[in-house]
């Protein structure tokens, strides 16, 4: 009996039964007040299983050495100024992208599972949510370390955080984890644990980081796959959370199965700005964004949603709009950046004749027919001096935030719009998936902070784009914004590289 | 049938882990891209604690996977002895 090992299963229990307590001085529903008030009925929190099993000694000790593996890296990065062996300067605005629009989401998310954590009842559910929210920090602040390299050599990187609460399409990842943390536990479980680390961040955190390591960015791609690392157990606790909600009553199948509806639907709004990065912001390309999504979503989220099958889980609502969609929506996404790219702050282009022959080729269906046209009249402006942007402001749908530019699928070349009126004004939609989320609590939505909204009413600054982008937003003008040709990244690029831009060798040789 | 799957970092370490792979799961494919291993199997996968420690000639213990994991595919389960990814149709 004594000197006994114990194994993982025991030591498991020990960690998550064995400090548990009873509550005898207060009431259970005072211990844990949100627990009940979003309809979900828990009979048995013993019923928990967490099929990892990681007891916090664990925890600790391969935390600790993916750090080690992780600074070791970053440093080599550093010392050998690798950030000059990335395929081209381009390459640097997806991870100005990455930092200020996604960076911040881990924050939010290490707070919310910080936050729910807290509030739910079983003690199984409360130490993986601790662990994530550890790991969510871990995330955030490797990111920020590793894009404080890239900050001395490129523009645009130096006011991440104060842009993250104001620029307009940051508030896209912004509104959405801001959703997330402003529902309830278990919905929120649902919505980050579930719908986006389970269903959606291997779009974000798989394909992308292979790019990154193609494009000769060892120090993104070792941040991404060490987070990556964190995330096989966030996908579990996902899992293991939407099925412990099934088994414990039935009444919790309809409250679940709309979360999920709602959340795969923000979340493939919300990765729209991915599949722009990896379609046009990688120049070494992978895999296209399409390909990306039929192996990540169609088939491994398929077979996710088949084994669901037997508790009464559905395939989300409008997953044949998004899949539809999957041949459409970098170009779209692109497009709207392109068109606004005065007011970014990370640079834009139009592609060079060799990668639309690549997205011919990848998007036989859509590309040539909706897109290389519009695409090759803007490169012909931009080489006669007349770079295109559009100079109004553009509508944004009431909840995924995005500028209202995404087709109907029926009619590629039409804009796709809803509207829906609450207490006497009316609110505007990209797509049927955003107006049900809005339909389902207005009184939620009609208070999102929209930059375009804020910025009409003068809560940005003052009526000049000058103040909005430079003084509200903080975006150097002229040298974060505007296109990449022209651009100061892309002349002090072609200096360390002794490149000459390509107008300069044609005066020469005149 | 779906297919249980798992990503590793290429790095020296996943090389062995993979050949334990596909020694105990001979229907497995493996795909190699830029920076990253994959491996899936129809329907089950499994990673056995005794075959990765004898291709790399030293004591391993499940949880160690986590340093090289970069994702999933299948319900999970793991004691000291096994690592099991299932999808139950
Ligand atoms: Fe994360
Ligand atoms: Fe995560
Ligand atoms: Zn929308």
């Amino acid at each position: 009996m004594s000197n006994r090992k114990i194994n993982m299963k025991e030591k498991y229990r020990l960690l998550t039964r064995d400090l548990d307590w009873e509550y005898s001085y207060r009431d259970y529903k005072e211990v844990f007040p949100q627990q009940e008030f979003e309809g979900i009925k828990i009979t048995d929190w013993s019923k928990w299983e967490d099929p990892f099993r990681l007891t916090m000694d664990a925890y600790w000790k391969y935390q600790a050495e993916k750090e080690k593996k992780l600074y070791a890296i970053l440093d080599a990065f550093s010392q050998n100024n690798s950030q000059l062996n990335v395929t081209d300067a381009r390459y640097v605005n997806a991870i100005k992208l990455f930092l200020t629009g996604i960076s911040p989401g881990e924050h939010q998310a290490a707070m919310g599972f910080g936050q729910v954590g807290r509030q739910l009842g079983g003690v199984g559910a409360r130490v993986a949510c601790q662990m994530q929210a550890i790991d969510e920090l871990r995330h955030v602040q490797t990111q920020i370390h590793a894009m404080s390299h890239y900050n001395k050599f490129f523009d645009g990187f130096q006011d991440f955080s104060h842009m993250h609460d104001r620029v307009w399409y940051l508030s896209v990842s912004k509104s959405f984890f801001d959703d997330a943390r402003t529902a309830g536990p278990f919905e929120y479980m649902v919505a980050i644990g579930f719908s986006f680390e389970y269903v959606l961040t291997n779009l974000l955190f798989v394909p992308f980081m292979s790019g990154a390591a193609y494009n000769g960015d060892m120090a993104t791609v070792t941040f991404g796959f060490s987070a990556q690392s964190d995330e096989a157990r966030h996908m579990t606790l996902g899992l293991e959370i939407i099925k412990f909600l099934l088994e414990q009553h039935p009444d919790n199948l309809p409250i679940v199965q709309r979360w999920i509806n709602k959340w795969f639907w923000r979340g493939t709004r919300m990765l729209s700005l991915v599949a722009m990065m990896m379609d046009y912001m990688l120049p070494n390309k992978v895999m296209s964004w399409q390909e990306a999504w039929e192996v990540y979503f169609e088939e491994a989220g398929g077979s996710l949603f088949k084994d669901l099958a037997r508790y009464g889980i559905e395939m989300p609502d409008y997953a044949q709009t998004a899949i539809a969609e999957k041949e459409h929506i970098s170009h779209q996404v692109w497009s709207m950046f392109y068109n606004y790219g005065h007011a970014t702050a990370f640079h834009t282009w139009m592609p060079t004749e060799k990668e639309m022959d690549w997205l011919s080729e990848k998007y036989p269906n859509t590309f040539d027919k909706y897109y290389r046209p519009r695409f090759e009249k803007w490169r012909e402006m931009e080489a006669a001096g007349e770079r295109f942007y559009n100079p109004t402001l553009p509508m944004l749908c009431q909840t995924c935030q995005i500028p209202m530019g995404f087709t109907d699928m029926e009619d590629p070349t039409s804009i796709f719009y809803r509207q829906s009126e609450y207490d006497g004004e009316r609110y505007n939609f990209c797509s049927d998936g955003c107006k049900d989320i809005f339909d389902h609590e207005p009184e939620k939505y009609v208070q999102a902070w929209l930059p375009v909204h804020q910025i009409y009413q003068g809560n940005c600054g003052g009526p000049s784009m000058e103040d909005v982008l430079g003084n509200y937003y903080k975006i150097n003008l002229g040298v974060d914004n505007m296109d990449f040709h022209g651009s100061p990244d892309e002349e002090r690029w072609n200096i360390w590289h002794n490149l000459q831009p390509a107008e300069d060798k044609l005066k020469q040789a005149s | 049938m779906s297919k249980a799957f798992i990503a590793l970092q290429d790095n020296e370490e996943s090389h062995y882990i993979v050949e334990a792979i596909e020694q105990d799961n001979p229907t497995a494919t493996v795909i190699y891209q830029p920076a990253m291993i994959r491996i899936e199997n129809e329907g089950r996968l499994v990673i056995n604690r005794a075959t990765v420690e004898e291709k790399m000639g030293r004591d391993w213990e499940i949880p160690a996977l986590h340093v090289n994991l970069i994702t999933l595919g299948g319900n999970v389960d793991e004691d000291d002895d096994q690592f099991s990814l299932t999808w139950k149709q």
